[in-house]
């Protein structure tokens, strides 16, 4: 009720001469998630914040990259408040489907050309790739903002 | 339990007695001579070590098509032509289960005395490499397809072959999950060459627990574990073909304390080379641990040039799996007699009691079989079904010959055998037929020859000229004299010749 009563109040203002876009979407947050609970982490520490990094292969920047990043972290960290014993965990919408059974039939592939065709570079019919995984450097040898926190 | 090889490891060590090793080893056995007989300098003088050996055996399941696509699965072909969308993990694709690796699955594990779960669950295991396109490999993680089993495998002690002791390992689970590409790394231009042909084919991952304690019960499990898969036809488990891959764990601890920090060994292409490699790995902890260092939980992979273990370049450091649930494929239903729905499709039921009826004789069953048949030995039975295709032929020559079979045992496992493998020739290829030896065996039954005789009519039926026992006994005048008057007048001659001289 309350959103149709504003929504009739903002059509009837008078319509600015410049024709501004009206958004419903307010400019700041009106509110935040600001506190970690009570007995949670506070910050998350260098090593971890490197190991992110290292897996993820993101690069935080600075310390509002970090700070977006733990703010995020006790946003989610919400759902530690409800109340789950007793409750089996479900991980799909398909548990009551029926897994369906393929017949052991050769009924794919033969495709070389079309397949190669997506890839940048190729050696005789095969993909190419960098050699192995080239780690990344440790975080003492980075440049990043890490080094400094 | 864990259990010790009887102390074995500790003498041995001490008389430094095990193959190639770190350059030390000979003063090091040394020192510990001279420490066995004077008072023990440090804590860590005379204590034994006991070793933990862990191992996780892929085995890639002998089906036409792929685990979650419509591919072929072929060993050599040419690159990246056995490869659908799937497999490339285009976007848009979505697995869908092969009925026929979950049956092989449930054969492994109802073969290796595991429960079998109704309802198993996939996931997804996310690590970055270039021969795994889609990021993730499906896997069971959370709840496999079989657990909680057992194998059992004889070893020979005291390499006599006329002592074996049976030992069982505990299997912790059976999973279904995608093989990754093949990379053929190109260090010359700095690139890897990637090929999807293998890519999602199915494998069954065999998870053992740490019950073993050296390289030689290793090898025996999973020479065990080979037959078991090749006489189920649930997987070819040609090693040399990768069709079986083992990973060992291996740590070692003193008895009584907490076990040692494990590292996994890895590119080991053989049964023999899992033996080095395992008793090379414990050698190199203790030696380590021994001389006050750490052992690193890490990866290390098996040279068999040099036969030592080397850190692996890419395993650095401990990885984050990510494991979740895989979001497209609903849980596994297995059913039983019991629990069989009435109204529904059989090509989408997988019966748990059905497959179990057609289980055929495991390689155990066989062995025994065989002993109470023929009376034969144990061990003997152990060399029949090792060698493909000698038990059958070893049947077919006792059906055709009058000799016992506990004497045809000995030419078949003493002599064939031996021409086989000086010839590098298989059972199936040996140019001596069931038929010839039965019959070259009677010709002994009757005393028509000698042993020697024989021995040496084999050799030359071995040539493969097409003659038959009787006519080389002829022409080689091998023929035993039965005639007293003759034999008497031989030896009346050898006298007359040596009186003479």
């Amino acid at each position: 009720m309350r959103v149709l009563r504003l929504c009739r109040w903002l059509r009837a203002l008078p319509v600015p001469p410049v024709r501004a876009l009206r958004s419903a979407v307010p400019p700041r947050p009106a509110w935040q998630h600001g506190e970690p609970r009570p007995g949670a982490q506070r910050k998350v520490t260098a090593e971890v914040l490197g190991q992110l990094e290292h897996l993820a292969l993101v690069d935080f920047r600075d310390a509002e990259g970090v700070e977006r990043l733990q703010k995020a972290i006790w946003f989610a960290d919400q759902l530690q408040e409800v109340n789950t014993d007793g409750v089996e965990p479900m991980d799909s919408v398909l548990e009551d489907r029926c897994l369906y059974l393929r017949e052991d039939d050769v009924t794919e592939g033969n495709c070389t050309k079309e397949l190669l065709k997506n890839a940048r570079e190729k050696v005789e019919e095969y993909f190419v790739a960098p050699p192995g995984n080239i780690p990344l450097p440790k975080l003492e040898d980075q440049e990043t903002f890490l080094q400094g926190s | 339990a864990v259990r010790a090889c009887g102390g074995a490891w500790r003498r041995t060590w001490q008389r430094g007695a095990l193959g190639p090793g770190p350059a030390r080893r000979g003063q090091h056995a040394a020192a510990c001579n001279a420490r066995a007989g004077a008072v023990p300098a440090g804590k860590s003088g005379l204590a034994p070590w006991m070793p933990v050996v862990g191992l996780e055996i892929h085995a890639q399941i002998s089906s036409n098509s792929k685990l979650f696509s419509g591919s072929q699965v072929q060993f050599a072909a040419p690159p990246n032509s056995l490869v659908s969308f799937f497999d490339a993990s285009l976007p848009g694709t979505l697995p869908v289960l092969n009925r026929r690796c979950v049956e092989a699955a449930v054969m492994t594990g109802l073969a290796l005395n595991c429960s079998i779960n109704k309802k198993s669950l996939f996931d997804r295991k996310h690590y970055f490499y270039a021969d795994l396109p889609a990021g993730y490999q499906i896997t069971q993680q959370r709840v496999p397809i079989a657990v909680n089993g057992s194998l059992s495998y004889s070893l020979c002690i005291d390499n006599k072959m006329s002592q074996m002791v049976t030992k069982t390992v505990r299997i912790k689970q059976i999973q279904l999950e995608q093989d990754s590409g093949k990379s053929l790394h190109d260090d010359t231009r700095s690139q890897t060459l990637v090929d999807l042909n293998r890519a999602g084919v199915g494998l069954m991952e065999v998870v053992m627990e740490p019950d073993m304690c050296c390289g030689e019960e290793a090898a025996a499990a999973v020479r065990e574990l080979q037959l078991i898969l090749q006489t189920l036809g649930s997987s070819q488990a040609v090693m040399a073909e990768g069709q079986l891959r083992v990973d060992a764990n291996v740590s070692v601890h003193h008895p009584g304390e907490p076990y040692g920090v494990r590292t996994e060994v890895k590119n080991i292409n053989s049964i023999r080379f899992l033996a080095k490699a395992v008793d090379y790995e414990i050698q190199r902890q203790i030696e380590e641990l021994e001389n006050g260092g750490t052992i690193l939980n890490e990866t290390r992979a098996f040279d068999s040039k040099l036969g030592c273990t080397v850190p692996m370049r890419d395993k650095e450091g401990k990885q984050d799996y990510r494991f979740m649930p895989e979001p497209n494929l609903p849980p596994l239903i297995l059913y039983d007699a019991k629990s069989l729905p009435a109204n529904m499709n059989h090509q989408q039921v997988v019966n748990i009691d059905w497959i179990h009826e057609r289980l055929p004789d495991l390689p155990s069953v066989k062995r025994a079989k065989l002993v109470e048949q023929y009376g034969i030995l144990p061990e003997h039975s152990f060399t029949l079904l090792n060698e493909d295709g000698l038990a059958e032929f070893f049947e077919n020559v006792v059906n055709q010959t009058q000799m016992k079979p506990k004497k045809v045992i000995g030419w078949i496992i003493n002599d064939l055998l031996s021409h086989l493998r000086q010839h590098s020739v298989t059972v199936k290829e040996s140019p001596v037929s069931s038929l010839l030896l039965a019959d070259l065996l009677n010709l002994l039954v009757k005393k028509d020859i000698s042993s020697t005789a024989a021995k040496q009519v084999l050799a030359e039926l071995w040539k493969g000229e097409g003659k038959t026992p009787l006519e080389i006994v002829k022409e080689k005048k091998l023929g035993l004299i039965q005639d007293e008057k003759e034999l008497e007048q031989i030896c009346q001659a050898v006298i007359d010749r040596q009186e003479n001289e």
